[in-house]
Protein backbone atom coordinates (compact mmCIF):
# COMPACT_ATOMS: atom_id res chain seq x y z
CA UNK A 1 0.00 0.00 0.00
CA UNK A 2 1.45 3.50 -1.09
CA UNK A 3 0.69 6.03 1.23
CA UNK A 4 0.06 9.44 -0.06
CA UNK A 5 -0.29 12.86 1.16
CA UNK A 6 -1.05 15.46 -1.49
CA UNK A 7 -1.18 19.03 -0.51
CA UNK A 8 -3.41 20.16 -3.24
CA UNK A 9 -7.22 18.46 -4.14
CA UNK A 10 -6.05 18.91 -7.56
CA UNK A 11 -2.90 16.53 -6.55
CA UNK A 12 -4.69 14.29 -4.64
CA UNK A 13 -7.13 14.23 -8.00
CA UNK A 14 -4.18 13.02 -10.03
CA UNK A 15 -2.69 10.42 -7.66
CA UNK A 16 -6.28 8.72 -7.71
CA UNK A 17 -6.81 9.42 -11.49
CA UNK A 18 -3.34 7.35 -12.05
CA UNK A 19 -3.50 4.71 -9.69
CA UNK A 20 -3.37 1.18 -10.74
CA UNK A 21 -5.33 -0.88 -8.31
CA UNK A 22 -7.46 -0.28 -5.99
CA UNK A 23 -7.43 3.34 -4.41
CA UNK A 24 -9.03 5.05 -1.32
CA UNK A 25 -9.54 8.68 0.29
CA UNK A 26 -8.35 9.13 3.93
CA UNK A 27 -10.44 11.19 5.69
CA UNK A 28 -11.33 10.54 9.49
CA UNK A 29 -10.54 6.74 8.50
CA UNK A 30 -13.48 5.10 10.58
CA UNK A 31 -14.42 3.38 7.81
CA UNK A 32 -11.21 2.68 5.25
CA UNK A 33 -9.46 1.07 9.13
CA UNK A 34 -12.37 -0.78 9.34
CA UNK A 35 -12.47 -2.46 5.80
CA UNK A 36 -8.56 -2.45 5.49
CA UNK A 37 -8.58 -4.58 9.40
CA UNK A 38 -11.62 -6.86 8.22
CA UNK A 39 -10.02 -7.57 4.85
CA UNK A 40 -12.47 -6.05 2.73
CA UNK A 41 -10.50 -3.40 1.00
CA UNK A 42 -7.00 -3.50 1.09
CA UNK A 43 -6.22 0.23 -0.76
CA UNK A 44 -2.91 -0.23 -3.31
CA UNK A 45 -2.81 3.61 -2.71
CA UNK A 46 -4.15 5.32 0.19
CA UNK A 47 -4.61 9.59 -0.08
CA UNK A 48 -4.73 11.05 2.89
CA UNK A 49 -6.18 14.34 2.30
CA UNK A 50 -5.79 16.06 5.78
CA UNK A 51 -2.13 17.56 4.90
CA UNK A 52 -4.60 20.03 2.24
CA UNK A 53 -4.88 23.46 3.69
CA UNK A 54 -8.19 24.07 4.64
CA UNK A 55 -9.30 20.80 4.97
CA UNK A 56 -10.13 20.98 9.15
CA UNK A 57 -12.43 24.50 8.34
CA UNK A 58 -15.74 25.49 8.61
CA UNK A 59 -15.95 28.90 7.00
CA UNK A 60 -19.10 31.10 6.37
CA UNK A 61 -19.86 33.03 2.78
CA UNK A 62 -20.82 36.26 2.93
CA UNK A 63 -24.44 35.21 1.71
CA UNK A 64 -24.46 32.99 4.86
CA UNK A 65 -23.42 29.96 3.50
CA UNK A 66 -21.46 27.39 4.70
CA UNK A 67 -18.13 25.27 3.43
CA UNK A 68 -17.26 22.51 5.44
CA UNK A 69 -13.64 21.07 5.28
CA UNK A 70 -13.42 17.52 4.40
CA UNK A 71 -11.34 16.92 7.35
CA UNK A 72 -13.63 18.27 9.87
CA UNK A 73 -14.59 16.04 12.48
CA UNK A 74 -18.58 15.22 13.81
CA UNK A 75 -16.68 16.63 17.28
CA UNK A 76 -15.78 19.72 15.59
CA UNK A 77 -18.48 20.17 13.98
CA UNK A 78 -21.00 19.90 17.14
CA UNK A 79 -18.41 22.56 18.91
CA UNK A 80 -19.35 24.71 15.84
CA UNK A 81 -21.83 27.69 18.10
CA UNK A 82 -23.19 28.84 14.72
CA UNK A 83 -23.38 26.14 12.29
CA UNK A 84 -25.09 24.26 15.41
CA UNK A 85 -28.04 26.80 15.50
CA UNK A 86 -28.22 27.44 11.13
CA UNK A 87 -28.74 23.52 10.62
CA UNK A 88 -29.34 21.73 14.03
CA UNK A 89 -30.95 18.84 11.89
CA UNK A 90 -27.20 18.45 9.87
CA UNK A 91 -25.42 19.04 13.46
CA UNK A 92 -27.32 16.64 15.26
CA UNK A 93 -27.18 13.14 12.38
CA UNK A 94 -23.71 14.03 12.33
CA UNK A 95 -23.45 13.58 15.92
CA UNK A 96 -25.28 10.25 15.55
CA UNK A 97 -22.55 8.72 14.23
CA UNK A 98 -20.62 6.01 16.35
CA UNK A 99 -18.99 7.09 20.06
CA UNK A 100 -17.01 9.69 21.20
CA UNK A 101 -13.50 7.81 19.71
CA UNK A 102 -15.66 7.74 16.78
CA UNK A 103 -16.77 11.57 16.50
CA UNK A 104 -13.30 12.76 17.06
CA UNK A 105 -12.61 10.97 13.37
CA UNK A 106 -15.62 10.70 11.65
CA UNK A 107 -16.45 13.19 8.63
CA UNK A 108 -19.44 14.48 7.01
CA UNK A 109 -17.76 13.75 3.57
CA UNK A 110 -16.62 10.51 4.67
CA UNK A 111 -20.03 9.25 5.73
CA UNK A 112 -21.31 10.16 1.99
CA UNK A 113 -18.25 9.17 0.09
CA UNK A 114 -18.56 5.18 2.18
CA UNK A 115 -22.16 4.81 0.27
CA UNK A 116 -24.27 3.13 3.23
CA UNK A 117 -27.79 3.48 2.63
CA UNK A 118 -28.03 4.07 6.51
CA UNK A 119 -25.49 6.45 6.91
CA UNK A 120 -26.55 8.96 9.42
CA UNK A 121 -25.40 12.73 8.22
CA UNK A 122 -26.92 11.94 4.61
CA UNK A 123 -30.66 12.23 5.16
CA UNK A 124 -29.65 15.55 6.44
CA UNK A 125 -27.48 17.18 3.78
CA UNK A 126 -29.88 15.58 1.66
CA UNK A 127 -32.93 17.46 3.40
CA UNK A 128 -31.01 21.07 3.81
CA UNK A 129 -29.90 20.85 -0.44
CA UNK A 130 -26.26 20.26 0.42
CA UNK A 131 -23.81 20.21 -2.76
CA UNK A 132 -20.32 19.02 -2.43
CA UNK A 133 -17.56 20.33 -4.43
CA UNK A 134 -16.23 17.37 -6.52
CA UNK A 135 -12.17 18.38 -8.30
CA UNK A 136 -11.51 15.94 -11.05
CA UNK A 137 -9.07 15.13 -13.48
CA UNK A 138 -11.34 17.42 -15.49
CA UNK A 139 -11.76 20.02 -13.23
CA UNK A 140 -14.50 20.97 -10.50
CA UNK A 141 -17.79 20.61 -10.29
CA UNK A 142 -20.93 21.28 -7.82
CA UNK A 143 -23.05 17.97 -7.42
CA UNK A 144 -26.46 18.01 -5.16
CA UNK A 145 -26.00 15.58 -2.37
CA UNK A 146 -28.43 13.04 -3.84
CA UNK A 147 -26.79 12.54 -6.79
CA UNK A 148 -23.57 10.99 -4.95
CA UNK A 149 -25.28 7.79 -3.70
CA UNK A 150 -26.18 5.06 -6.38
CA UNK A 151 -26.24 1.93 -4.14
CA UNK A 152 -24.67 0.12 -1.21
CA UNK A 153 -21.05 1.14 -1.25
CA UNK A 154 -21.21 2.93 -4.84
CA UNK A 155 -21.11 6.59 -5.54
CA UNK A 156 -21.55 8.58 -9.17
CA UNK A 157 -17.47 9.66 -8.27
CA UNK A 158 -15.51 8.58 -10.84
CA UNK A 159 -11.85 7.40 -10.58
CA UNK A 160 -10.32 10.88 -9.75
CA UNK A 161 -12.74 12.57 -8.60
CA UNK A 162 -12.82 13.65 -4.68
CA UNK A 163 -14.79 16.00 -2.97
CA UNK A 164 -13.10 19.13 -2.10
CA UNK A 165 -15.76 20.69 0.18
CA UNK A 166 -19.21 20.34 1.35
CA UNK A 167 -21.12 22.88 1.04
CA UNK A 168 -24.85 23.81 2.67
CA UNK A 169 -27.17 26.83 1.99
CA UNK A 170 -28.01 29.61 4.12
CA UNK A 171 -30.33 28.93 6.66
CA UNK A 172 -32.38 32.41 6.05
CA UNK A 173 -35.19 33.47 8.54
CA UNK A 174 -37.65 30.69 9.53
CA UNK A 175 -36.35 27.68 8.79
CA UNK A 176 -35.86 24.73 10.99
CA UNK A 177 -34.12 21.23 10.33
CA UNK A 178 -33.91 17.96 11.95
CA UNK A 179 -32.89 14.37 12.22
CA UNK A 180 -33.77 11.26 13.71
CA UNK A 181 -33.38 7.54 13.63
CA UNK A 182 -34.75 4.59 14.80
CA UNK A 183 -32.28 2.07 16.39
CA UNK A 184 -32.98 -0.61 19.06
CA UNK A 185 -30.74 0.61 21.44
CA UNK A 186 -29.80 4.10 22.52
CA UNK A 187 -26.06 4.43 21.46
CA UNK A 188 -23.61 2.69 18.72
CA UNK A 189 -26.05 1.11 16.01
CA UNK A 190 -26.92 1.57 12.94
CA UNK A 191 -29.63 3.38 11.72
CA UNK A 192 -32.90 0.53 11.17
CA UNK A 193 -34.52 4.03 9.59
CA UNK A 194 -33.60 7.08 9.46
CA UNK A 195 -35.45 10.65 8.46
CA UNK A 196 -34.47 14.53 8.15
CA UNK A 197 -37.06 16.69 7.64
CA UNK A 198 -35.90 21.15 6.65
CA UNK A 199 -38.81 23.65 6.20
CA UNK A 200 -38.95 27.24 6.08
CA UNK A 201 -41.96 28.91 7.07
CA UNK A 202 -44.05 32.20 6.15
CA UNK A 203 -45.68 33.20 8.97
CA UNK A 204 -47.20 29.87 10.54
CA UNK A 205 -47.31 28.67 6.80
CA UNK A 206 -44.67 25.99 5.36
CA UNK A 207 -43.74 27.77 2.55
CA UNK A 208 -40.72 25.00 1.21
CA UNK A 209 -39.96 21.97 2.89
CA UNK A 210 -37.88 18.94 1.39
CA UNK A 211 -37.62 15.24 3.22
CA UNK A 212 -35.61 11.95 3.14
CA UNK A 213 -35.25 9.11 4.01
CA UNK A 214 -32.07 6.43 5.04
CA UNK A 215 -32.07 3.35 5.21
CA UNK A 216 -35.33 1.75 3.07
CA UNK A 217 -33.89 1.37 -0.04
CA UNK A 218 -30.24 0.93 -2.11
CA UNK A 219 -29.45 4.61 -1.59
CA UNK A 220 -30.82 7.44 0.85
CA UNK A 221 -33.65 8.65 -0.93
CA UNK A 222 -35.30 12.45 -1.83
CA UNK A 223 -38.87 12.08 -1.26
CA UNK A 224 -40.54 14.69 -2.78
CA UNK A 225 -44.13 13.82 -2.00
CA UNK A 226 -43.44 13.98 1.98
CA UNK A 227 -42.17 17.11 1.49
CA UNK A 228 -45.26 18.41 -0.30
CA UNK A 229 -47.80 16.73 1.72
CA UNK A 230 -46.47 19.34 4.11
CA UNK A 231 -46.05 22.80 1.68
CA UNK A 232 -49.42 25.14 2.19
CA UNK A 233 -50.27 23.56 5.61
CA UNK A 234 -50.11 24.96 9.46
CA UNK A 235 -48.67 21.54 10.41
CA UNK A 236 -51.92 20.08 11.42
CA UNK A 237 -53.35 16.55 12.03
CA UNK A 238 -53.93 16.84 8.13
CA UNK A 239 -50.41 17.25 7.15
CA UNK A 240 -49.01 14.87 9.88
CA UNK A 241 -51.19 12.02 8.16
CA UNK A 242 -50.32 13.20 4.55
CA UNK A 243 -46.08 13.08 5.68
CA UNK A 244 -46.59 9.91 7.17
CA UNK A 245 -48.87 8.00 4.34
CA UNK A 246 -46.11 10.19 1.69
CA UNK A 247 -43.01 8.17 3.42
CA UNK A 248 -44.23 4.82 3.83
CA UNK A 249 -45.08 4.99 0.00
CA UNK A 250 -41.65 5.96 -0.73
CA UNK A 251 -39.93 3.55 1.77
CA UNK A 252 -39.00 -0.04 -0.29
CA UNK A 253 -36.94 -1.89 2.29
CA UNK A 254 -35.34 -5.11 2.69
CA UNK A 255 -35.32 -7.27 5.51
CA UNK A 256 -32.93 -8.20 7.32
CA UNK A 257 -31.51 -8.76 11.05
CA UNK A 258 -32.01 -5.24 12.37
CA UNK A 259 -35.77 -5.17 11.32
CA UNK A 260 -38.88 -6.48 8.32
CA UNK A 261 -39.71 -4.11 5.49
CA UNK A 262 -43.01 -4.22 6.98
CA UNK A 263 -41.23 -2.82 10.29
CA UNK A 264 -39.16 -0.18 8.48
CA UNK A 265 -42.21 1.21 6.47
CA UNK A 266 -44.19 1.55 9.30
CA UNK A 267 -40.96 3.31 11.26
CA UNK A 268 -40.68 5.91 8.72
CA UNK A 269 -43.91 7.36 8.68
CA UNK A 270 -43.57 7.30 12.49
CA UNK A 271 -40.45 9.08 12.06
CA UNK A 272 -41.29 11.51 9.30
CA UNK A 273 -44.44 12.78 11.80
CA UNK A 274 -41.97 13.01 14.63
CA UNK A 275 -39.16 15.18 12.87
CA UNK A 276 -41.53 17.24 10.94
CA UNK A 277 -42.52 17.93 13.90
CA UNK A 278 -39.31 19.13 15.39
CA UNK A 279 -38.47 20.69 12.48
CA UNK A 280 -41.32 23.12 12.49
CA UNK A 281 -41.02 23.60 16.15
CA UNK A 282 -37.67 25.32 15.33
CA UNK A 283 -38.70 27.01 12.54
CA UNK A 284 -41.09 28.81 14.86
CA UNK A 285 -37.92 29.52 16.80
CA UNK A 286 -38.23 26.88 19.62
CA UNK A 287 -35.66 25.28 21.45
CA UNK A 288 -36.25 21.64 20.75
CA UNK B 1 7.29 -2.92 1.47
CA UNK B 2 8.72 0.76 2.12
CA UNK B 3 8.42 2.23 5.62
CA UNK B 4 7.68 5.62 6.06
CA UNK B 5 9.93 7.60 9.08
CA UNK B 6 7.60 9.64 11.45
CA UNK B 7 8.07 11.97 13.63
CA UNK B 8 5.19 12.77 16.70
CA UNK B 9 5.26 13.44 20.36
CA UNK B 10 3.98 10.86 22.96
CA UNK B 11 3.02 12.25 26.52
CA UNK B 12 5.32 15.27 25.86
CA UNK B 13 8.39 13.56 24.50
CA UNK B 14 9.61 13.70 20.68
CA UNK B 15 9.78 10.05 19.52
CA UNK B 16 10.73 8.67 15.91
CA UNK B 17 9.73 5.48 14.57
CA UNK B 18 9.60 3.97 11.25
CA UNK B 19 5.84 2.12 9.85
CA UNK B 20 4.77 0.12 7.28
CA UNK B 21 1.95 2.11 6.08
CA UNK B 22 -0.76 -0.26 6.98
CA UNK B 23 -0.04 -0.44 10.94
CA UNK B 24 -2.19 0.98 12.93
CA UNK B 25 -0.89 3.66 15.38
CA UNK B 26 -1.89 1.18 18.34
CA UNK B 27 0.23 -1.22 16.56
CA UNK B 28 3.34 1.56 16.67
CA UNK B 29 2.29 2.37 20.30
CA UNK B 30 2.34 -1.23 21.69
CA UNK B 31 5.13 -2.86 19.44
CA UNK B 32 7.62 0.02 18.39
CA UNK B 33 7.30 2.44 21.88
CA UNK B 34 6.28 -0.47 24.00
CA UNK B 35 3.56 1.55 25.14
CA UNK B 36 1.46 -1.19 26.44
CA UNK B 37 -1.37 0.21 28.08
CA UNK B 38 -3.64 0.60 25.35
CA UNK B 39 -5.13 -2.22 25.11
CA UNK B 40 -6.64 -3.87 21.43
CA UNK B 41 -10.12 -5.38 22.31
CA UNK B 42 -11.64 -5.79 18.82
CA UNK B 43 -9.22 -3.62 16.46
CA UNK B 44 -12.34 -1.97 14.67
CA UNK B 45 -13.63 0.93 16.47
CA UNK B 46 -16.60 -0.53 18.73
CA UNK B 47 -14.84 -1.52 22.93
CA UNK B 48 -12.21 1.74 23.21
CA UNK B 49 -9.63 -0.05 24.89
CA UNK B 50 -7.12 1.39 22.86
CA UNK B 51 -8.63 5.18 23.48
CA UNK B 52 -5.74 7.84 22.84
CA UNK B 53 -5.62 11.01 22.62
CA UNK B 54 -4.77 12.67 19.11
CA UNK B 55 -4.07 16.71 19.14
CA UNK B 56 -6.14 16.58 22.01
CA UNK B 57 -9.18 14.71 20.63
CA UNK B 58 -10.06 11.64 22.17
CA UNK B 59 -9.79 8.35 19.30
CA UNK B 60 -9.63 4.70 18.98
CA UNK B 61 -6.02 4.35 18.55
CA UNK B 62 -6.89 1.19 16.40
CA UNK B 63 -8.26 3.34 13.70
CA UNK B 64 -5.57 5.53 13.28
CA UNK B 65 -2.93 5.18 11.05
CA UNK B 66 0.92 5.37 12.38
CA UNK B 67 1.61 7.28 9.75
CA UNK B 68 -0.96 9.54 10.57
CA UNK B 69 1.10 10.66 13.71
CA UNK B 70 3.38 12.48 11.72
CA UNK B 71 3.77 15.89 13.38
CA UNK B 72 0.91 15.48 15.79
CA UNK B 73 0.66 14.76 19.99
CA UNK B 74 -0.33 11.74 20.96
CA UNK B 75 -1.44 11.13 24.81
CA UNK B 76 -1.83 7.49 26.04
CA UNK B 77 -2.52 5.86 29.40
CA UNK B 78 1.27 6.17 30.65
CA UNK B 79 0.70 9.66 30.50
CA UNK B 80 -2.00 9.81 33.01
CA UNK B 81 -0.10 10.15 36.18
CA UNK B 82 1.67 12.87 37.60
CA UNK B 83 4.49 11.48 37.87
CA UNK B 84 4.70 8.73 41.45
CA UNK B 85 1.03 10.31 42.23
CA UNK B 86 -1.87 8.31 40.80
CA UNK B 87 -4.80 10.88 38.73
CA UNK B 88 -7.50 11.36 40.19
CA UNK B 89 -9.21 9.11 38.12
CA UNK B 90 -7.05 6.22 38.55
CA UNK B 91 -7.36 6.36 42.44
CA UNK B 92 -11.02 6.33 42.57
CA UNK B 93 -11.42 3.70 39.98
CA UNK B 94 -9.35 1.71 42.52
CA UNK B 95 -11.67 2.84 45.51
CA UNK B 96 -14.95 2.27 44.09
CA UNK B 97 -13.63 -1.03 42.53
CA UNK B 98 -14.57 -0.05 38.66
CA UNK B 99 -12.20 -2.86 37.36
CA UNK B 100 -11.94 -6.32 37.30
CA UNK B 101 -9.68 -7.78 34.47
CA UNK B 102 -8.82 -4.38 34.15
CA UNK B 103 -8.31 -4.81 30.29
CA UNK B 104 -11.10 -2.03 29.15
CA UNK B 105 -9.56 0.29 32.34
CA UNK B 106 -6.96 2.69 30.24
CA UNK B 107 -9.48 3.05 27.88
CA UNK B 108 -12.05 4.13 30.26
CA UNK B 109 -9.36 6.57 32.24
CA UNK B 110 -8.55 8.07 28.82
CA UNK B 111 -11.70 8.47 27.72
CA UNK B 112 -12.87 9.72 31.56
CA UNK B 113 -10.20 12.21 31.51
CA UNK B 114 -11.04 13.82 28.36
CA UNK B 115 -14.47 14.36 29.24
CA UNK B 116 -13.50 16.17 32.76
CA UNK B 117 -11.34 18.19 30.62
CA UNK B 118 -13.97 19.81 28.32
CA UNK B 119 -17.10 19.62 31.25
CA UNK B 120 -15.88 18.94 35.03
CA UNK B 121 -19.33 18.63 36.38
CA UNK B 122 -21.26 16.00 33.54
CA UNK B 123 -24.24 14.57 34.89
CA UNK B 124 -24.73 10.42 35.09
CA UNK B 125 -26.55 10.77 31.75
CA UNK B 126 -23.87 12.35 30.05
CA UNK B 127 -20.98 10.05 31.81
CA UNK B 128 -22.76 6.78 29.87
CA UNK B 129 -23.45 8.49 26.17
CA UNK B 130 -19.51 9.91 26.45
CA UNK B 131 -18.44 6.13 27.73
CA UNK B 132 -20.90 4.52 25.16
CA UNK B 133 -17.86 4.13 22.90
CA UNK B 134 -16.12 1.79 25.92
CA UNK B 135 -17.05 -1.33 26.59
CA UNK B 136 -16.44 -3.42 29.89
CA UNK B 137 -17.26 -7.06 29.78
CA UNK B 138 -16.92 -7.92 33.89
CA UNK B 139 -18.22 -4.42 35.89
CA UNK B 140 -21.74 -3.47 34.93
CA UNK B 141 -20.90 -0.01 34.37
CA UNK B 142 -22.20 1.42 37.27
CA UNK B 143 -19.08 1.28 39.59
CA UNK B 144 -17.26 3.00 36.89
CA UNK B 145 -20.08 5.94 36.29
CA UNK B 146 -19.79 6.46 39.78
CA UNK B 147 -16.11 6.41 39.97
CA UNK B 148 -16.13 9.13 37.02
CA UNK B 149 -18.44 11.06 39.32
CA UNK B 150 -16.93 11.19 42.32
CA UNK B 151 -13.34 11.90 40.77
CA UNK B 152 -15.03 14.91 39.18
CA UNK B 153 -16.33 16.07 42.38
CA UNK B 154 -13.22 15.64 43.72
CA UNK B 155 -11.10 17.35 41.22
CA UNK B 156 -14.09 20.38 41.36
CA UNK B 157 -13.15 20.50 44.90
CA UNK B 158 -9.27 20.85 44.55
CA UNK B 159 -9.67 23.31 41.38
C1 LIG C 1 -17.65 1.97 15.92
C2 LIG C 1 -18.25 2.65 14.72
C3 LIG C 1 -19.55 3.14 14.78
C4 LIG C 1 -20.11 3.76 13.67
N1 LIG C 1 -21.38 4.24 13.77
C5 LIG C 1 -21.97 4.86 12.73
C6 LIG C 1 -23.29 5.39 12.83
O1 LIG C 1 -23.92 5.33 13.88
N2 LIG C 1 -23.83 5.98 11.74
C7 LIG C 1 -23.16 6.10 10.57
O2 LIG C 1 -23.69 6.66 9.63
N3 LIG C 1 -21.89 5.61 10.44
C8 LIG C 1 -21.28 4.99 11.48
N4 LIG C 1 -20.01 4.51 11.36
C9 LIG C 1 -19.31 4.60 10.07
C10 LIG C 1 -18.35 5.79 9.91
O3 LIG C 1 -17.89 6.25 11.16
C11 LIG C 1 -18.99 6.95 9.17
O4 LIG C 1 -19.45 6.53 7.92
C12 LIG C 1 -18.03 8.15 9.02
O5 LIG C 1 -18.74 9.33 8.80
C13 LIG C 1 -17.01 7.97 7.91
O6 LIG C 1 -16.20 9.14 7.83
P1 LIG C 1 -14.61 9.06 7.77
O7 LIG C 1 -14.15 10.47 7.67
O8 LIG C 1 -14.10 8.25 8.88
O9 LIG C 1 -14.43 8.30 6.39
P2 LIG C 1 -13.20 7.48 5.82
O10 LIG C 1 -13.16 6.14 6.45
O11 LIG C 1 -11.96 8.28 5.85
O12 LIG C 1 -13.68 7.33 4.30
C14 LIG C 1 -14.89 6.66 3.99
C15 LIG C 1 -15.04 6.52 2.47
O13 LIG C 1 -15.23 7.77 1.87
C16 LIG C 1 -14.22 8.02 0.90
N5 LIG C 1 -13.86 9.41 1.02
C17 LIG C 1 -13.50 10.06 2.18
N6 LIG C 1 -13.29 11.37 1.93
C18 LIG C 1 -13.53 11.54 0.61
C19 LIG C 1 -13.46 12.68 -0.25
N7 LIG C 1 -13.15 13.91 0.22
N8 LIG C 1 -13.76 12.51 -1.57
C20 LIG C 1 -14.11 11.29 -2.04
N9 LIG C 1 -14.18 10.18 -1.29
C21 LIG C 1 -13.89 10.31 0.03
C22 LIG C 1 -13.09 7.06 1.20
O14 LIG C 1 -12.38 6.70 0.01
C23 LIG C 1 -13.83 5.89 1.78
O15 LIG C 1 -14.32 5.05 0.77
C24 LIG C 1 -19.39 3.90 12.47
C25 LIG C 1 -18.07 3.41 12.41
C26 LIG C 1 -17.49 2.81 13.52
C27 LIG C 1 -16.10 2.32 13.45
S1 LIG D 1 -9.37 -1.97 19.87
FE1 LIG D 1 -9.74 0.00 19.15
S2 LIG D 1 -11.83 0.29 19.59
FE2 LIG D 1 -11.53 -1.80 20.14
S1 LIG E 1 -12.80 -4.88 33.84
FE1 LIG E 1 -12.79 -6.56 32.49
S2 LIG E 1 -13.47 -5.66 30.64
FE2 LIG E 1 -13.75 -4.09 32.03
Amino acid sequence: MRYHTPQTFEEAARIAATGSGTTRFLAGGTDVLVQMRTGLVTPDDLIDLKHIPGAYDITQAPDGGWQIGVAVSGAALGEHPELGRAWPGVVEAMELVGSTQVQGRATLTGNLCNGSPAADSVPALVAAGAVVRVTGPDGTREVPVEEIPEGPGKTALVPGEVVSALLLPPRGAAGGDAYQRFIPRTEMDIAVVGCAVNLTLDGDVIRAARVALGAVAPTVLLVPDAAAALVGSHWDDGARARIEAAARAAARPITDKRGTAEFRTHVAGVLAGRVADIAYRRAKGEQT
Amino acid sequence: MTTIRVTTEVNGDRVEFLADPRETLLDVLRDKLGLTGSKEGCGTGDCGACSVLLDGRLVSSCLVLGVEAEGRKVETIEGMAPGEELHPLQRKFLEHAALQCGFCTPGFLVASKALLERNPDPTEEEVRYWLAGNLCRCTGYDKIVRAVLDAAAEMRGAG
